[in-house]
């Protein structure tokens, strides 16, 4: 490395301007996606308690507005959070302004949201190509790709005119997000369309490959979208906000190679027991076994990096945040291996109980590291002193985290339960229940699983209102949390 | 490097880059990661030897255990059947009033006809057979088709109103729809027919519609209302009610009635399980 090049230490060059106004819109289009994407869970897990819901039109029938759900919280929500934070931490961590600039920035943003209001509108109207979590149909993909193209570009753009010597770790995880989802998007929306300016289109592959594309695709938008992506999150603001060196960057460099290279492989786990052939059954589960440590390696590092300031989780409503999604992503980063295994999948496969491995990741990691770098990011964003109220941030998190328990267990009782039931056989080798006994079974489950949802909704609700009076410029009358100095001087 | 410096907290040296105020420690990897890193590739690769798991280029590993999941399927299935082998063999032999009288035939029929009406009937005539709108509940002694085992056996195996030949049909004329009875008649016939069962509304407007009734009414359904089980006309002299008994539904049913349909279960079941079946329906409240 030949330092004299580099601008770096003394010679530091006077700060490069960043564009933050898009990053301002990443974050409101973020908080309001996100509150439309809490709603439609809300609404479908009721729904699955009281089916009268569905009202009887097609527009508002589960199988339309599923999709609607986890769009708006993965793509919609999760998406613009990504692109927003990724945006703001590779200009800092590179000391170098977007590349392509405002324009460039502006063109990715609304064209993101223009992806995100015709896949939701196109749900609701009933045009899908079936491939849960790519259900938009192929002018909807074409569309994505060109914004795709761009977000990349400015990404790497900046990465190239960096000032800094190395790339920062949480660059290599966004990197890895936004290089893999490219490659996963066009591979498994490969599709012929029926006619130029119709909608419907048919998937190049059939069958079992289908299949298998399907949860390559499946598994790797949890594995790179809200796994690498959200790690990218997690390396910046905790350290950011902990004020605390990265615990190992030893750690750092195994687990982003261990991870990015065994997560690819992990899908056919999705497909046990089908007509994929038992090699690829085997592959995709030792592979998901293999995962583990590399997964937990992100969450040593994440918490670890809390050494010397663990304090701050008693003083620091949004360290809180941050630590805890970090718990929960060690939680089902253990679940999904074991889930993985034949028989324990054999039990597991198609019950709720997959269902709440899900949000477990969903509303634990990915949902709280994003409130966490959210509640970062507005009082800097807008250059105010502090938050309106650190009291109802730390009201949303006990709120949320007591949703998402209600959600989780509820989900392990309802899918255990569901699946003990499916396989239960009598004396004689008949059935014990049936299928319509297992769904009578479940409906309390259900609607604590909503209620769940409710107090989740309902935090981060909170979240809004805090945040709107801190852009106002109002901050709470409100006892202040004690520093560690304070409670040390008071004995 | 540009300023490797101590953490005073943990120790350790920093790896002296920087980013926006982000510094790295330079701790090693914590070993029990690294060996349960290492565990965890040595059980895959042992499992990759005992299970299939690598292609080849017109194969794949078969593995040392032998295993496939569809072996593990026949093999599961094979079993069920060896078990059951013996039953199937007495069940064939036997009529459904044999298996009805035989205690030790009965219980594994009910059993049996319970785990096949949980699959199959359920989702019409409700768990237990108890019955929803337009589908007759099985649990009263009510039948419309008749309710003896062999009439349960016949109505289960070839259905009601489907396309087999041997289905049981009945078809009730739209009196309404196809102008045989005027409005005001429907309205009148109406009143007698909710009569029979003591719940007319208007007591002369009953009296009134009975002519019409044993005129257009009585030929299927009976002058006394205890309907007919060869065509399928359920009694009108009773509370019970295929669809709605309220003034406004036996109006809607004469004036343009609906008729429900059940498939014809011998075309989808063996003969030995529609023997359980039968003997489970009978038994769930009024088999005859």
């Amino acid at each position: 490395m030949t330092q004299a090049t580099m601008a770096h230490g003394a010679q530091r060059a006077a700060a490069p301007v960043y564009y933050e106004d898009v990053i301002k819109k990443f974050v409101l289009a973020a908080t309001f996606w996100g509150i439309v994407g809490f709603l439609a869970g809300v609404y479908i897990a009721f729904q699955l308690a009281y089916p009268v819901l569905n009202l009887g039109l097609e527009w508002t029938s589960f199988g339309r507005l599923r999709p609607v759900h986890t769009s708006a919280v993965i793509f919609a929500f999760g998406g613009n959070v990504l692109i927003g934070t990724s945006f703001y931490v590779v200009q800092r961590t590179c000391r170098a302004s977007l590349f392509g600039g405002r324009g460039l920035a502006n063109f990715i943003f609304w064209g993101y949201q223009l992806f995100i209001v015709l896949a939701a509108l196109s749900y609701v109207l009933g045009y899908t190509d079936g491939k849960e979590y790519a259900e938009p149909e192929w002018i909807v993909d074409l569309w994505l790709t060109i914004v795709w193209v761009a977000y990349i570009t400015a990404f790497v753009g900046t990465l190239l005119k960096r000032e800094e010597p190395h790339i920062y770790v949480a660059n290599w995880f966004y990197l890895g997000f936004m290089v893999t989802v490219a490659m996963l998007h066009l591979g498994n929306n490969l599709a012929v369309p029926v006619s130029l300016f119709g909608m419907k289109s048919y998937g190049l592959f059939s069958g079992v490959q289908d299949a298998l594309i399907q949860w390559w695709y499946g598994h790797n938008a949890v594995g790179f979208f809200l796994t690498a992506g959200f790690l990218g999150i997690m390396y910046y603001f905790i350290p950011k906000r902990a004020n605390r060196p990265v615990y190992s960057y030893r750690l750092s460099i195994v687990h982003f190679w261990a991870l990015i290279f065994l997560y690819i492989w992990a899908g056919p786990h999705h497909l046990h027991y089908t007509a994929l052939p038992d090699w690829a059954q085997t592959l995709g589960m030792t592979f998901s076994v293999m995962l583990w440590m590399p997964s937990w390696g992100g969450m040593i590092n994440g918490l670890m990096t809390l050494s010397g300031a663990w304090d701050k989780l008693r003083t620091d409503p949004v360290m809180r945040f941050l630590v805890t999604a970090v718990a929960f992503y060690g939680m089902a980063t253990f679940e999904g291996p074991m889930m993985s295994i034949k028989s324990v999948n054999s039990l597991s496969h198609y019950t709720d109980w997959t269902v709440g491995h899900v949000h477990s990741g969903a509303l634990g990691w990915v949902a709280f590291i994003s409130f966490g770098a959210l509640y970062y990011l507005v009082p800097v964003l807008w250059k105010r002193k502090s938050l309106y109220s650190m009291r109802l941030v730390s009201l949303h998190f006990w709120i949320a985290t007591l949703g998402i328990l209600l959600y989780i267990t509820a989900m392990w009782i309802s899918g255990i339960m569901q699946g003990l039931m499916w396989r239960a056989y009598d004396e004689y080798g008949f059935l014990q229940y049936s299928f319509i006994e297992t769904v009578e079974a479940m409906h309390p489950y259900y609607v604590i699983r909503g209620i769940g949802g409710v107090l989740f909704l309902a935090g981060a609700l909170v979240m809004v209102y805090n945040f709107f009076r801190t852009i106002r410029g109002d901050v709470r009358k409100e006892a202040p949390y004690e520093t560690t100095a304070a409670v040390a001087a008071r004995g | 490097m540009a300023s490797v410096e101590k953490d005073h907290v943990s120790g350790q040296d920093t790896t002296g880059h920087e980013w926006d105020g982000i510094k790295e420690l330079n701790t090693p990897i914590p070993k029990w990661w690294v060996y349960v890193f290492f565990a965890c590739i040595l059980w895959s690769v042992g499992y990759w030897f005992v299970y299939p798991a690598w292609p080849t280029l017109n194969s794949y590993t078969k593995g040392a255990f032998g295993y496939s999941s569809r072996g593990q399927l026949v093999g599961e299935m094979e079993k069920a059947r060896e078990a059951r082998a013996s039953w199937e063999g007495r069940f064939t032999n036997a009529s459904v009033e044999e298996i009805a009288a035989d205690r030790e035939l009965l219980t594994y029929a009910m059993a049996g006809g319970r785990a096949l009406f949980g699959e199959n009937c359920a989702p019409c005539h409700g768990a237990g057979g108890v019955g929803a709108f337009g589908y007759p509940a099985l649990v009263d002694d009510q039948w419309i088709w008749g309710g003896s085992l062999e009439d349960i056996q016949y109505t289960i195996t070839h259905g009601v109103r489907n396309e087999t030949d041997e289905a049981r049909i009945g078809e009730m004329p739209a009196f309404g729809r196809d102008g045989i009875l005027s409005t005001q008649e429907i309205n009148l016939v109406a009143e007698y027919v909710l009569s029979l069962s003591g719940n007319a509304t208007d007591a002369a407007a009953a009296r009134n519609g009975e002519e019409i009734y044993l005129e257009n009414c009585a030929a299927c359904h009976m002058d006394d209302g205890s309907g007919m089980r060869e065509l399928g006309a359920p009694p009108l002299n009773n509370n019970l009610w295929l669809f709605n008994g309220t003034k406004e539904g036996v109006v809607a049913q004469i004036t343009n009635p609906r008729h429900g349909s059940m498939p014809a279960w011998g075309l989808r079941m063996s003969e030995n399980d529609i023997k359980l079946l039968t003997v489970y329906v009978h038994s769930l409240g009024g088999g005859e």
